[in-house]
């Protein structure tokens, strides 16, 4: 086993390790830092395959802005040290169950089908060619999701002060 | 099992999201939902980076679909966040079944 597959073998256990204990565990503190490995995992996938544009906006978008949020958020709602109920064992066998059947009818599906690899050479997915298709307004350019996805996040920002707004006649 | 190649990419990102669904399914509180389905958004990310990667290395679609993926997963989380606060003040609860007051 050479050391390339070694590591992405570590950094999938690394992924899927977070993820199991974030969903399981019973704090809700630990859980959201369960996540913050989980998705830094995802972040050195992104590495491995050699994506590193990718990879920064991936861990300056949820490990340096959702996971802080979401803390910042479990701190304004509850106290932290303590523990969640347990869900149903009801709830917990036909969501394992669900998910198990789910999960195998795609892996069969998967390794089924074969895949056929391209032989075209590969483009260099630099940051100045993203940013260069980014802005293009010529065929298979991306200027108009780049301008939909600006008003998105512009009207989730407002949307966002307007819900957690506190005004003075509000108990 | 010496080369990774796509199969083990979406081996991954499948385990990945159906991790995040049982999460889905089995936790009551808003916040764990939330963090599920975060996951949920980061394993098709890397289906699309394993397919553009592996099927299409002349093409840079996969990239920019991730990229939007991320944006919009900002945003949601965001808008979910402000909605859990609001809640949180008005009920002392984040709990989904206390939720359904919302509709009234």
């Amino acid at each position: 086993m050479s050391v390339h597959s070694l590591i992405f073998y570590l950094i999938a256990a690394l992924i899927l390790g977070g993820g199991f204990m974030a969903v399981t565990s019973r704090k809700i503190f630990r859980s959201a830092v369960y996540l913050l490995f989980s998705l830094i995992g995802i972040a050195g996938l992104y590495f491995w395959m050699e994506y590193e544009f990718l990879a920064a906006v991936q861990i300056i978008v949820y490990v340096g802005g959702i996971v802080v949020l979401i803390i910042f958020s479990i701190f304004l709602t509850q106290t932290a040290s303590l523990d969640m109920p347990r869900p149903k064992l009801n709830r917990r066998l036909f969501a394992g169950l669900a998910v198990l059947c789910g999960f195998l009818l795609t892996l069969t599906t998967l390794l089924q089908h074969t895949f056929l690899p391209s032989l075209e050479p590969a483009a260099e997915v630099s940051v100045s060619a993203i940013g260069l298709k980014m802005l293009s307004v010529e065929e298979g350019g991306y200027a108009l999701p780049f301008e939909v996805v600006s008003i998105l996040l512009l009207a989730a920002m407002i949307g966002c002060i307007v819900i957690a707004i506190k005004t003075p006649g509000d108990k | 099992m010496n080369q990774i190649g796509l199969t083990e990419l979406l081996i991954l990102s499948t385990t990945l999201f159906f991790i995040g669904i049982y999460g889905f399914l089995t936790r009551r509180n808003l916040i764990v939902m939330l963090m599920s389905v975060e996951l949920l958004l980061n394993s098709v990310n890397i289906n699309f980076l394993a397919f553009n990667k592996y099927l299409f290395p002349g093409k840079m679609e996969g990239v920019f679909f991730s990229i939007f993926i991320i944006a919009i997963a900002a945003a949601e989380a965001a808008v979910a966040i402000a909605i859990i606060i609001n809640l949180y003040r008005r009920h002392k609860s984040i709990d989904v079944e206390d939720a359904e007051v919302m509709k009234d």
